[in-house]
């Protein structure tokens, strides 16, 4: 059981001697293996909402729990990938997924089998020696999905994981994670910059707004979805049913709205 | 594999018309052999000390006691200036902390600490090992600390949500990160250690290089002056050779990262 709570969240950067209220008050709850996604203009501050979950940086009033107890500093229940993958880039594939296991003592046969399993589930058997420089961009996020998802987080947080890779790429791995969440739900918060990712892989979508940075609105994606049956199709075909197209349409008016606030 | 044009034959060269002319000049008797011994000469005594014991051991004797000392100093320097330096990357406390004393001890030549390193450690092993750690210390921690705060934020906080401590952070991911720097630090901490090591070996202590040639000076014997500049030199390029080897090797396999 790993929900997410947020209460009276508040964060207040110094910028250039000023105070800078990134995040102003926010109220919210994740359930438990709830997929959810936060979009928002640059400088809404779903990237510092997210930091504060993974104990990376702290709220300046109020208090976020996970699983009923305050974090307070970084730890393996809720790991983070990076858009920078984040690979050690001096170790190999094999010791990049089980580095987080082996902060846990798992022993070397629950280390081999995790490593295959992985590997197996994402197309990438016979890479367990190879270095992350060797691989491309998307094999190189699979890696780093594989090395939190094997420590078995109750929170998995992604900030926009596939927001340096390509086009094309970025289908494949929305609709891998989608395989991925199916077999292997967890509790996800998931930033992103691309409305149509953040409604083909949430249950919830959160809609942010700036200056400062609060809660919009909150979309429910998972009625729908479950509902026209998205899981039963490709994810391009799923991309073009009019259900889907309604709720993108939906979140981009939001959006700019937020973004237009501002001009 | 990147082509280099062949340059030995240069330094070949270089190296032919140098002795040639220091050769030349002393057969020529344009200079006194005091003042000026041949190489012919050098090389001669070199042999000699090699054979027969000059201030109770032979050359190769005095060249292994220094290296000893050497060794001692400079991997103590490492031992501790990489960790300081690492901590120093990691934590602004570190950081605040170490900086300004670090900073002032830098600018204090080895060799002014001769008296103290005999006061404290003595003229045996002890007191030279401390003038070469002095020597060799501020490169290990400086490059270990520039290194250090180089490594991508993002690996740390990798890191840290995937468990790791901060005994396995530095270890696993700020040293390995930090390690060209270092490397590099070690070269340049080497050279200013075998330095200090002999200017110490000139003030206090009874056997190695420096030793040797502060004797050949109260024997007035300028050929055992110059042969033992010679081995401090040629031993200077050998220890710089090997690290130099070994920052290829970690470049190699870090550079392609």
């Amino acid at each position: 059981m790993s929900d997410i709570h947020f209460e009276g969240v508040t964060k207040v950067f110094s910028r250039g001697g000023r105070p800078f209220t990134a995040i102003d008050g926010i109220d919210f709850h994740v359930a438990d293996k709830q997929f959810i996604s936060v979009v928002g203009p640059s400088g809404c501050g779903k990237t510092t909402l997210m930091r504060m979950v993974a104990g990376l940086d702290h709220p300046t009033a109020g208090s976020v729990a996970v699983a009923g107890r305050e974090v307070t500093g970084p730890g393996p229940e809720r790991a983070v990938v990076f858009q920078q993958f984040a690979l050690f880039p001096w170790k190999t594939v094999y010791d990049n997924i089980t580095f987080g296991m082996r902060s846990k003592g798992a022993s070397r046969a629950e280390r081999d089998e995790a490593v295959a399993y992985y590997l197996k589930l994402m197309k990438m058997e016979g890479t367990e020696d190879s270095y992350p420089h060797q691989l491309s961009g998307g094999m190189q996020q699979r890696v780093a999905i594989a090395r939190s998802y094997a420590i078995d987080p109750g929170v998995l947080l992604m900030d926009e994981p596939f927001g340096a890779l390509d086009a094309q790429t970025r289908t494949i791995m929305q609709e891998e994670l989608v395989r991925l969440a199916r077999v292997n739900p967890r509790t996800v918060l998931f930033i992103t910059h691309s409305v149509e990712e953040a409604v083909y892989l949430a249950d919830r979508v959160i809609v942010m707004g700036r200056n400062p940075g609060r809660i919009r609105e909150v979309i429910d994606v998972a009625q729908t979805r479950d509902a026209e049956a998205w899981a039963d199709h490709p994810i391009d075909d799923v991309m073009e049913m009019p259900s889907f197209t309604h709720l993108r349409g939906q979140v981009w008016r939001l959006l700019r709205e937020e973004m237009g606030s501002d001009r | 594999m990147r082509r280099r044009r062949t340059l030995w034959p240069y330094a070949l060269t270089s190296i032919v018309l140098f002795f040639g002319l220091w050769q030349g000049v002393v057969s020529a008797g344009l200079v006194s052999n005091f003042v000026l011994p041949s190489p012919v000469e050098v090389l001669d005594r070199l042999w000699t000390m090699a054979n027969r014991p000059f201030a109770g051991f032979l050359i190769q004797e005095h060249l292994a006691s220094s290296f000893l000392r050497f060794f001692y100093g400079f991997a103590l320097a490492a031992i501790i200036g990489i960790p300081v330096g690492l901590a120093m990357g990691r934590f602004r406390l570190f950081e605040e902390f170490f900086t300004p004393l670090f900073e002032s001890y830098r600018y204090i030549a080895p060799l002014a600490w001769v008296p103290f390193a005999a006061l404290w450690f003595g003229t045996g092993i002890g007191g030279p090992i401390m003038v070469i750690f002095t020597g060799a210390f501020a490169p290990c921690v400086l490059n270990a600390y520039r290194g250090a705060q180089l490594v991508d934020r993002y690996l740390i906080e990798a890191a840290q949500t995937h468990g790791a401590g901060e005994f396995r952070i530095a270890r696993e991911v700020l040293l390995p990160g930090a390690l060209p720097s270092i490397v590099a630090g070690l070269r340049v901490s080497a050279g200013l250690g075998w330095q200090s090591l002999i200017g110490a070996e000139l003030i206090v202590v009874s056997s190695g290089i420096g030793y040797v040639l502060v004797v050949g000076q109260q024997n007035l014997s300028p050929d055992i002056v110059m042969a033992s500049m010679l081995v401090i030199g040629l031993t200077g390029l050998v220890i710089d050779y090997l690290l130099r080897f070994a920052e290829a090797r970690v470049r190699a396999k870090w550079g392609a990262a």
